[in-house]
């Protein structure tokens, strides 16, 4: 059974210009200890049907799915105080940005204990000790120090192995992870991430992995969703994903990867992603894909079953002869 | 061949920081000791995490900022203060973000005529005109956006207007600051489509200034590796990719994930952090978090040296890695 479900989930924001559609018709399934990567560039509606799920989105934000449960629960239906029990214990989210998602006015050890605090029965003395612990499983070493440091007293890595720490502290069954590398060097990077995947097969946590890097995805997810203008247009195993891509635009975006360049002149996708006023009445990828016709300019393309990574495209890629 | 448009002989760059009334400031080396030359129609790529001194360096080429010691040149002339005037028109440069390096309030005609009006001042504004047509048509920017403002572009649109307003004045150099690590992905391989063919067509000079080693090894003919503010590393692209000589290198190309699912390679893990540019360590800037580290590593600091590519280690790795990564 999948630890997190959403069938058919669809934000939209009131802007200035009308409604606008950030996140349209997408079905998202974590199961236990599976880690899952969604990429797609910006706008793509990444991390706000991450955000809806974790129900932080500001009140201009309109959220309708058909389902959206984690563990059984139904997150629709929740009370704010109920899902507030939820979310920092069994669910948990880092974000991009460590130094301002840190609060500068508190020192690191506060903040990791506050979770503690909430959510946990343990006195002072324990949550401490925990939060010692916290530190030193995350790679802090002298972690009775660190807990004594405000945020900017600390690097960006620093920061965000904080954040890790924050977040692991009530051992959440998921964990949600936007761009948890984006702000910080390869080096670092690198053992951000193999701390996360570490602490995934240890706990035996899902982890959904929202990235825009390739390559990120490429060396640590299971399963890859791909995002397109609020979409999600292709989910893959990820190995399958990088192989045989169904989606035109998923092929478009690894022909435009530079280390997959066989010229010097690279791969591109010609135009722009659409905004709120000039989206396609059919698919909305084809003013950019190079295989559209008329069909695709005009009737909205179905999802393809599992064998053709779910591809939303009338014309999938790869597609055995006999379904063409 | 010909002349390089660029020399470098052991630039470097010092700022003071801190210090109070009483306090004694302390001396931040952000770059040392860095020397390269760069001729027209190549690129150069400096490469290294936050902190090593690429955007000072950049500075210092763009004559942003005077070098405090060393001796820059561009096309055979010393940048000392009294020829910047003349120096001006041959180095420019392309920022980071393209957000914020454009005037919201100036429409892009004005934009783009802006360096003529300053350095050209014999022009006719009939005259700037055209010229600032006939650039967006080399970025394939399209004629009906000479009259729109930036806020009007997407970021790859944007991207194109500043390097437009870039080759206004002809330059023979041009300074990258990470000119595509804003943009995404599909939109990233147009722009550097684009800064390839200016090249062919122009002759231009790129120093590109860039963290992402993917992409600097498709632009790239050579490359520096900067650490702690000193170079590492120099190189062919090709010598630096496929036989890196110094553990920094090579941690840095293992570190940066590849597409390629199952490639199954070996991650070199480095230990801590970037120590703090106040207190550089005495010996080598790497040793503190280097595998191969022993003594003489934390007391001397090795001189950047060696072949087939000069790299600053007392034991370089001369085997070939290209077999681990398969």
């Amino acid at each position: 059974m999948s630890l997190l479900r959403i069938r058919n989930l669809t934000v939209e924001f009131a802007t200035g210009g009308g409604q606008f559609r950030a996140v349209d018709s997408v079905d998202v399934d974590v199961g236990e200890g599976e880690i899952l990567a969604i990429v797609g560039e910006s706008g793509s509606g990444k991390s706000v049907s991450m955000l809806a799920t974790m129900g932080l989105l500001p009140w201009t934000a309109t959220i309708t799915a058909d389902e959206m449960s984690f563990d059984g629960q139904d997150l629709r239906r929740l009370s704010g105080r109920a899902r507030r029990q939820i979310i920092g214990r069994d669910l948990a989210m880092i974000f991009q940005e460590p130094m301002s998602s840190l609060n500068p006015c508190f020192t690191t050890g506060f903040q990791i204990r506050e979770a503690l605090r909430q959510h946990t029965d343990l006195n002072s003395r324990q949550r401490q000790d925990r939060a010692v612990e916290l530190l030193t499983m995350v790679g802090i070493p002298d972690a009775e120090r660190r807990l004594k440091a405000f945020p900017h007293q600390l690097s960006g890595g620093m920061n965000q192995r904080v954040m890790i720490a924050m977040a692991i502290a009530c051992r959440p069954r998921l964990l949600i992870a936007d761009e948890p590398t984006t702000a910080l060097d390869v080096t670092i990077q690198a053992q951000i991430l193999d701390l996360l995947t570490g602490l995934q097969r240890d706990t035996g946590m899902g982890l959904i992995l929202i990235t825009h890097d390739m390559g990120v995805v490429a060396e640590t997810a299971e399963r890859v969703a791909v995002q397109y203008a609020g979409q999600k247009v292709e989910d893959q195993p990820v190995a399958d994903l990088f192989a045989t891509p169904h989606h035109p635009y998923t092929a478009a975006l690894l022909a435009a990867l530079p280390e997959r360049a066989t010229e010097r002149r690279l791969a591109t996708i010609p135009g722009v992603v659409p905004g709120q006023h000039d989206r396609p009445q059919g698919c909305l990828f084809s003013p950019r894909c190079q295989f559209a016709d008329e069909r695709c300019r005009t009737v909205p393309p179905p999802v393809q079953p599992a064998e053709l990574g779910r591809a939303r495209c009338h014309y999938p890629l790869h597609a055995p002869e006999v379904a063409a | 061949m010909s002349e390089p448009v660029l020399i470098a002989e052991d630039l470097g760059r010092d700022y003071e920081v801190g210090g109070g009334l009483f306090g004694k400031p302390g001396l931040v080396r952000a770059v040392t000791d860095t020397s390269f030359t760069l001729s027209p129609g190549k690129t150069l790529a400096v490469v290294g995490e936050s902190g090593c001194g690429k955007s000072t360096l950049a500075r210092m080429v763009t004559l942003i900022e005077e070098p405090t010691r060393g001796k820059l040149s561009i096309a055979g002339i010393p940048t000392v203060p009294e020829n910047w005037d003349r120096l001006r028109t041959e180095v420019q440069i392309v920022f980071q973000d393209p957000y914020g390096s454009l005037n919201l309030r100036q429409r892009v005609g004005a934009i783009l005529e802006e360096p003529l009006k300053i350095n050209r001042r014999d022009m006719s504004a009939k005259e700037r005109q055209e010229k600032g047509r006939e650039m967006m048509r080399l970025v394939g920017l399209r004629p009906e956006h000479y009259d729109r403002y930036p806020h009007m572009f997407s970021g790859g649109q944007r991207q194109r207007i500043a390097v437009a307003r870039a080759l206004m004045l002809e330059p023979r150099l041009l300074v990258l600051d990470e000119p595509v690590s804003a943009l995404d992905l599909s939109i990233q391989s147009q722009i550097l489509n684009l800064l390839l063919d200016l090249q062919e067509r122009l002759g231009l000079a790129y120093l590109f200034i860039s963290h992402d080693l993917s992409v600097v090894r498709h632009i790239a003919d050579d490359v520096v590796v900067m650490y702690l503010g000193r170079p590492v590393e120099t190189g062919p692209k090709d010598e630096v990719f496929e036989r890196p000589r110094h553990p920094y290198t090579r941690a840095l190309l293992s570190a940066t994930p590849r597409a390629e699912p199952g490639a199954g390679r070996r991650r070199i893990e480095l230990k801590g952090e970037l120590p703090s540019p106040l207190n550089v360590p005495p010996g080598c800037p790497f040793a503190p978090r280097c595998w191969k580290t022993q003594d003489v590593c934390r007391e001397v600091r090795p001189a950047l040296e060696g072949t087939p590519h000069p790299a600053a280690c007392h034991f370089p790795e001369d085997e070939v890695v290209e077999a681990e990564r398969a």
